[in-house]
This record gives structure tokens, sequence and C-alpha cells, in this order.
């Protein structure tokens, strides 16, 4: 039933978990985590622990590495790897089985790794802790970063931890996780946070070390994508529980637990858009730390929840194959209804409809830093109709948050920048637009916590902008409070309510609120969702699309979820180092033929849809916006090179077929010529588990 | 709106449970702050001095003030518990009484230290660039100077007087404070609800008052007390020197100013005593301070 390799003993698995508790004590009270988690991992297989924040995936990880916080204690079950009892053992032996057996990759690599001790040393002490000389440990370590395909080990090991980038510092954690050939490697979240390309070649990293090593592999995310791709099995947490478990493939075409269920219809994929279809959420919340569940763990937020799963608890019922799951009704999880309403009435796709709202036209940013020039934006133009939304996609630092900021007036662009609002020129300081301009342009930030003063209660927060904003007092403010509070679906009596108080999607709703407020004509979002967990990402998408829909906003779209600018996106801008490098409609750059850099983009996403792209590998980094290649600046990475051309002469930005713009020397006709061969980025095939309960 | 509910509306028990979170976590602060050892017996001290402050007098089994001829430099006994100082007054009702000069200045000094120097941060930390060069090269100066020299050379210059006193600490804490808040509010300007407000034209003061400045509160509670445990070594120094409280106030630093001359003479008490009443002051603030560091800090 499992991948593992032929030639080990397939009698003791590398990771056993047996009716694992853990608690942890908060207030005097042990609040139980992980509530009888069984699972077992072969020698050399890959398993995958996914579900949403608070599921307890990462106290499992720590659980496994002893690692737990003071007031967290295994309650119950036991850990046995490689057929050792973890739990009996004393300290020294776990630091030795730390050392030797298992490692864990955490999500940071900025804190995984000493700031203050260079690359070398830290790498070489895992060997020296080894017990090898010191000498040996040098050169074990610069063996190792050359295994994780890091391409100048030697200068690598000189560095200090801050001058390499996360993708680096990435594969500097993995390689020190692997000096000592672990047995198990435990990954948790190795690449969140990366961007898609790096995450692509972090992920080809493992899987090429796992073929090498024969390591077993602990892989924990919440990226269901990331799980299929990596893994084998697959294991589903949900407060606590393992509700399913099975080989990744089915479980992911075929899950049989109504929060897998719930989960995949979550995710916008099969190229499904905002004009087809609102996503489905999970209503409601995780149960809190610690609550007491007699029955199922899932029954108050599942639609298929009867009397008996408040009651009893399911036990793990074997389904074959090796799959299972923790369901009374496991054979109807797929008619799952649905949480969410479909669209109503069929969003409106009025393409190009009217003049435009907002024109950008030529503008650059150049920064001035220690005597360098660094030209974040270079000669950018686009406009965005009314009711339209353009998606900004591109690696980071491509210039996406810098133009963001220089629509919004919080910037200042060089000198010969136009921007335009329906069709006045706008100043370029947010302080000398009026009233009018500075109602019209809004933004929704990444990060909601960051985006709210701590210190104000949600009342204070959107009173304020619609006292600022739209000038309005006393009574008639409070009543317009209370209508948008409502549009954005947020409870009128949580408006006293500080931002702590606050879940992430309600925090979101907030900041949305306070965008809306002076009924904007467009509004930046800047990653509104990558902070939240997908079935809130889910509800906040379809949040941003009804709003549209009612109010008719143009949205500038920034994410680098290239699933999610899909689904929203009317059109998509592709940048790199501050040059659009493709612009048109957002099938038409989702479709063959693409820009080299969007092909590549698109072929580092992995997707949960069949007939994944040939990956389609970058080389090397982006280079530094102070110091631009000649030519084409994506030439260095460029895996369709011309020739001299490409790195003598820049493209223009040109329209190489109606609407669709493109900046690349290879012609359009070429494009569709070499890139024919990739399966179509769409792939509207229905696979089985789809929306039946639609 | 022609939509659906939405599910994630929050059910009443979500909200009960969102203000209990709350109310949970500050009664938990305050129960940190209680719980630590150092700000009871800290708090304690403290809450004795400012009693000697409010009724030292009445409570002074003699009159400070009332010079004995008669029993003068008299050691401790049971009619003089901590025995007389060069007039025969009694060093006892002295050190209680002179609680208040002390406890009157170095708060007052230190408020507006801290006043100053908080806004000072705000200004500098919010705009930056050149204001930000100008006010903290400035601030850099007047830290380069020894503290007590500015002081001496401020009341030299202005005359001593309790208000001389007052405005020269507060100008000396100034650089400090202004330093400490302008580094909090460096990294609270990068956050995004900064930018919210200057994308609704919000004035700067609105900004840096109203959005910043209950953000930064922390650093700048933990700053003032502190600082006043500076002060009250600070003044009671200077009052030591000649420069800061007057007679006939029966302040400590004075007090060990106006005996120490007999300490030769193995005359001890009228020095030990109010020095004792000093230290211990400055031991009670700084407790306080620790305790809560400790609860912000977690």
């Amino acid at each position: 039933m499992t991948a593992a390799v032929p030639d080990l003993p397939l009698a003791v698995p590398a990771l056993e978990l047996r009716d694992l508790e853990v608690a942890y004590r908060v207030r005097g009270i042990d609040r139980p985590v992980l509530r009888g988690v069984s699972l077992e991992i072969a020698q050399g297989e890959a398993y995958g622990l996914v579900g949403e924040s608070g599921c307890g995936k990462t106290t499992a990880a720590f659980a496994v590495m002893r690692y737990l916080p003071r007031n967290g204690r295994v309650t119950g079950g036991s850990i046995g790897v490689g057929g050792n009892d973890l739990l009996a053992m004393s300290e020294a032996q776990v630091r030795h089985l730390r050392a030797k057996t298992v490692s864990m990759v955490y999500q940071n690599p900025g804190t995984a790794l000493n700031p203050s001790i260079r690359v070398g040393e830290q790498v070489a002490e895992v060997f020296r802790i080894a017990g090898r000389s010191k000498e040996e440990s040098r050169e074990r370590a610069r063996a190792m970063l050359a295994k994780v395909q890091i391409s100048d080990p030697a200068r690598v090991l000189k560095r200090y931890p801050h001058q390499l980038s996360g993708g680096m510092q990435q594969r500097v954690v993995i390689a020190m996780a692997l000096a000592s050939d672990p047995t198990l490697l435990i990954l948790d979240e190795p690449t969140t946070g990366l961007d898609a390309t790096v995450e692509a070649e972090v992920l080809d990293l493992v899987t090429a070390l796992r073929a090498e090593f024969g390591t077993s592999v602990l892989f924990i995310s919440h990226n269901l994508a990331v799980i299929a791709k990596m893994c084998e099995r697959v294991g589903v947490l949900y407060a606590g529980r393992l509700v399913e478990e099975g080989p990744a493939g089915q479980v992911f075409e075929n899950p049989r637990h109504p929060y897998t269920v719930g989960l995949l219809r979550c995710i916008p994929r099969r190229g499904v858009r905002k004009d087809q279809t609102r996503l489905d959420t999970i209503p409601g919340f995780l149960p809190s730390l610690g609550a007491a569940l007699p029955g199922c763990v899932f029954a108050d937020r599942c639609g298929l929840a009867q009397e008996i799963c408040r009651a009893e608890e399911p036990a793990l019922i074997d389904l074959g194959g090796g799959r299972s799951s923790r369901c009374h009704f496991h054979e109807q999880a797929h008619l799952l209804p649905r949480a969410t309403a479909p669209r109503g009435h069929a969003a409106s796709r009025d393409g190009g409809g009217g003049e435009p709202i907002v024109r950008v036209e030529s503008v650059s940013k150049t920064f001035k830093q220690e005597g360098h020039e660094i030209r974040a934006l270079a000669d950018v133009s686009f406009a965005i109709r009314p009711g339209e939304t353009l998606g900004l996609v591109g690696e980071s630092g491509s210039g996406k948050t810098t133009l963001a900021r220089v629509l919004l007036g919080l910037s200042e662009p060089d000198a010969d920048s136009r921007l335009e609002l329906d069709g006045r020129p706008l100043a370029s300081r947010v302080g000398k637009r009026d009233t009018e301009q500075v109602r019209a342009i809004q933004i929704v930030f990444q990060n909601p916590d960051a985006a709210l003063n701590r210190r104000f209660s949600v009342r204070r927060i959107i009173g304020r902008a619609l006292k600022k904003l739209l000038g309005v007092r006393g009574s008639q403010r409070d009543e317009r409070l209370e209508t948008l509070a409502q549009s954005v679906r947020f409870d009128n009596r949580l408006l006293g309510a500080r931002p702590s108080q606050l879940s992430g999607g309600l925090k979101q709703r907030v900041a949305i609120a306070r965008a809306f407020a002076g009924d904007p004509r467009a509004v930046v979002c800047d990653e509104p969702t990558s902070a939240l967990d997908v079935s809130v990402q889910a509800a906040i998408l379809n949040l941003l699309a009804d709003l549209q829909n009612d109010k008719g906003v143009t949205y500038l779209f920034i994410s680098h979820d290239l699933g999610v600018v899909r689904y929203l996106s009317d059109r998509i801008a592709v940048l790199y180092l501050g040059r659009v490098m493709e612009l048109g409609d957002a099938e038409v750059v989702f479709n063959a033929p693409h820009h080299p850099y969007t092909e590549a983009l698109l072929s580092a996403v992995p997707t949960l849809d069949r007939g994944e792209r040939p990956r389609i590998k970058l080389e090397g980094e982006m280079p530094s916006a102070a110091d631009p290649p000649s030519g084409c600046v994506f030439h260095t990475r460029c895996p369709r090179k011309l020739g001299e051309i490409c790195e003598t002469e820049e493209p223009p930005l040109v329209e190489a077929e109606p609407g669709h713009l493109m900046r690349c020397h290879i012609s359009i006709e070429e494009l569709r010529r070499l890139q024919a061969t990739a399966p179509d980025a769409g792939n509207r095939g229905r696979s089985p588990s789809g929306n039946r309960g639609a | 709106m022609t939509t659906a509910p939405d599910p994630l509306i929050l059910v009443p028990e979500q909200l009960t449970k969102a203000s209990d979170d709350a109310r949970v976590a500050r009664r938990e602060r305050l129960r940190l702050v209680l719980r630590s050892k150092t700000f009871l017996v800290g708090s304690v001290i403290f809450l004795f001095w400012i009693f000697c402050a409010l009724f030292g007098e009445m409570v002074a089994p003699k009159n400070p003030f009332a010079s004995d001829p008669l029993n003068r430099l008299a050691s401790p006994s049971g009619e003089f518990w901590f025995g007389t100082d060069r007039l025969g007054r009694d060093v006892f009702s002295r050190v209680l009484a002179g609680a208040r000069e002390i406890l009157t200045v170095a708060p007052l000094a230190t408020l507006l230290g801290t006043g100053i120097g908080t806004i000072l941060g705000l200004v500098t930390g919010y705009f930056r660039g050149l204001v930000d060069d100008a006010i903290m090269r400035l601030m850099d100066a007047l830290l380069a100077v020894p503290l007590v020299i500015l002081a001496l050379l401020a009341l030299v210059a202005l005359g001593p007087s309790n208000t001389t006193v007052i405005v020269v600490i507060g100008i000396v804490f100034t650089p400090l404070v202004a330093r400490t808040v302008r580094a909090a509010v460096l990294s609270e300007a990068q956050l995004e609800y900064v930018q919210a407000a200057r994308l609704r034209n919000e004035r700067a003061p609105y900004i840096m008052f109203a959005e910043i400045l209950p953000n930064v509160l922390p650093p700048v509670i933990v700053e003032f007390t502190v600082r006043l445990g500076y002060a009250v070594f600070t003044i009671a120094a200077l009052s030591f020197l000649g420069f800061g409280i007057q007679p006939p106030a029966p302040d400590w630093g004075l007090q060990v100013f106006e005996n120490y001359g007999f300490l030769s003479a193995n005359i001890w008490w009228p020095v030990l005593f109010p020095a004792v009443a000093i230290a211990s002051l400055v031991v009670a603030v700084n407790l306080i301070s620790d305790g809560i560091t400790q609860a912000f800090e977690r």
C-alpha cells in the first residue's frame, strides 16, 4: 500500500504514532490539542499532514521532536521512532536522536539560522557534533551545500544568513537537517512565504534528496497542492483528530470526509473565475482549544451532520486500499451541500465598458541608496476600466507593491510619470490630492494585524474613515457604519471589539470595510488573503467579488497565488524587475502562448488538477534592480533565450495579438509553437470530486 | 444586497468568547503585575514614603523644624530614635517629613522630561529626514555633557529653586526618553495602519498622537518609572551639592549636606538615616519599574 523503497525492511516504520494525545496547560487546565492521533510512516515514505491553522499539525511535529513548549505534554499514547519508544527515552538519548535520526526544518528559515554566525560554521557544527574533526567538518559542509544545489558553496559558506535570499537560506537549513543523514525528516511548512519559483526549486530539491538518501519525510503544509505533489500518503487533521487518511492522489481526487471535501472546494482551481461561481466555504469556526467534543469533531460545521454525529464519535473506518475516514457518512461525503450559495445571477463581465478609471502612464520609480540607483519600476503603463480587476503577478522584488504605493500616492514616482483618475491628472502625493481623489483610491493590506490599529475598536476604525472621507457625523455616521459593516458581513454586535479579539478573516473584513468607507472607485488589494486559511480566503474572495458586483468598483489585485489571481482578475499584468513583461485578458495570459517568464511562473505552481505542466526551471535568482541585466532583463534566466539579441537589445512591450501585450524578441507564433507541447494551463476536465454537491 | 447570508457571521457564543478573551488578557496582565514580588515590595516601600510625604509632619514625634540647642548632635536614644542634628532637630522626624519635597519635585521633573521626550520621539520617529537629524543631533549634544555639570550650570545661571530643579532635570531627561520613544515609533510607523491613516489624509498630529502614541505607551510608562528612580537620585545629589532643594526644607540630600562635616567626629546618625531613606526610595521605584517591565514583556 505504500511506495516504500523495496530493499528496506518494511516491518519497522520510520515513525509510528499510536493514539497520541497532547495537551497544553492553559490557566491551570489541561486542554487537549491532539486527540488520539495514530499514523505510520514507512521507511522512505513521504507522509503529508494537512489541515488549517490550529488543527495541531505543528504540535504533532514538536511532539515527535520532543520539543513541546513548557506547558505542553504528552498525555497518552506512544511515539515510536524506528521502533524505539521516544517517550521512554532519557534527555541524553533524545539529544542523540535529534542529532542522528530525526531532523526538522522550520517554516521561517530566517529565524532558524543564527544571524551572527557564518553559514559555514553553522553547517559544519552539525558534523562536529557528530564527532568529526574541524577540517573534515568544513569539507563536509561544503559537500553538503553542493548537494542542495548551491552553485558556489565556498562563497556561501563565508556569508552570514541575512546575506542570503529566502530560498537560499531554506536550502542551507535543509542541508543542515540532512547533514546527519537522518532516517526521518520533518518539514514544517518549508515553502510558506517563499516565491512560487523558489518554492518549486525547494520542492524539487527535497524530491531529489529523498531519492538519494531514502529519508522518510513528514511534510506539514496547509497547501494541499504542495502535499499532493510531494507525498505518497496524506493525513487530514482537524481539531487534533486525524479525520481522513490515504494515498494522496486518491484522497484529493475522491475525498471521503466532509472536512476534506470542504477544504478542496475552498480552493479556486481548474481555472474557475468569479463570474462563473462563488467559492464554497466551510461555515463556522474551529472548536476552541481543548473544547469538549462528545461527538464528531467536525459535526458543528458539517452540512451532513445528523443526530448521531453530535452524540457519537465515529471510529476511524477502514475503507480498504489503505484509506480510512472518521465519518459516519463517509460514503456520502461528496454530497456535502454547499455552504455558500453559488452566484445568484451571473456577475456581469463587461470587458472594456467605458472609459478607464485609472490610467498609469510611463511610471518609473527610482530609489537612491548609498549612491546606487535602484530602478524599482521602469516605464509601466496600463489602464483599468470601471468594474474591472487587474491582477498583478510577479516574484517578490518585481515591483508589485511599489506600483501600488505609487498609485496610492504613498511613494512619489520619477518626474515623467503620469497618473490619471477619470481622465484628470492625479497628484503624485496623497497629501496633494483633493478629498474626492483620496476617497477614490483605497487599499486592503496583506496583514490585517498591522493594518488595523490594535488600540482602536472596530467602530472607531471604520467610523474615523467615514468621518474623514465622507464627512458624516453623529447618527448619520452610525447608520452608515452599520450598513457598511453589513455589506462586508461583519456582525454589528462586534463593532465594539478590538482587532485582537477577532479572527483573521473578521479582521480582514474590517480592513475591507475601511477601504470601502468612502465609496472608492478603485481599491488596491495587496495580497489580501495570503495570511488567511483557505476556507477564510474563499469567504474573503467571495466578498470581494460580491462587492465588485454591487458597487462596480475596480480592483488592482496583487497576489503570488496564481489560482487566486485567476479567480478574481479580468486582466493580468506580469511584472519582472519593475517592467511589464506581459499584459492581457486573464484567460489569454493563463493560456499559451505566454511570455517565457509567465510560462515559468505558471509551471512553478503546484496544482491539484491533473495534467501538471512540465516544470520549466528558472536558473538562478532574480537579478538586483540596482544592476539590471543589459538587453532583455529576463535573459539571464530565460529558458527560451534566442541568443545575442536578448543580451543587447531590450524588447519593447508590443501588442503581439489584439489585446495581448508582450515584451519578448520571440514572435507570438513562435511562442505558440514552442509551448504547444505543454498541456493547456486551464485543463478544464472535471475530476470526479468536482462540485457534485452543488 | 442580493447575496445569501454569509456563513462566517459570528454566532453569539463567539461574541461572548471574544470579549471574554480580552477581559481575561487584561486581568492576566494585572495579575502578573500584582503577583510579581518585586512590584509588591517596591510598592509597599513607595506607598510608605507617599504616606510620609502627605502626613509626615503630623505623625512625626517632634517638630522637624524646631531646634533644641541643649540636645545638639545627640546620639540615637529612646527620646531621639535617630539622634539629633547640628541644630538639635530630631533626625527621625526630619526623615519622615523629608519625603515631601523630593516626592513633589522628582515626579514633576520626570513627567516634564517624559512628556517633552515623548513628543520629540514621536516627531522625529514619524517625520524622519531633516527634522529627525536636527533634533536628534541636538539631543546627542545634550547627552554628551555630563548630567550633573549641566544641571549645576543651569542652576547657577537661573538661581536654585524647586522650579529650576524641575525644569533642569526635565530637560536633562528629555534626550533619553526621546531616544527610547523614537525607536518605538520607528517600528510602529512601518505598520500599515499608519499608511491607512495617511490614505485618508489625516493630519500628522492626529497620526502621531491619536494613532501611534497609544501603541507606544508601554515603553513610555517603563521609561517614566526608570527615570523617576534616576530623578530621585539626581535631586538628592544636587541638594547635597547645595543646588537642589533649599533650606529650611527637611530634604534628605540637604540633611546629608548639612551634617556630613561631623562624620569625622564619628557622628554618623544625621547622615546615615537620610541616606538610607534616599536609597530606599530609589530602590522602591526601581523595583516597581522592574515589575511593570516584566509584565509588559510577557
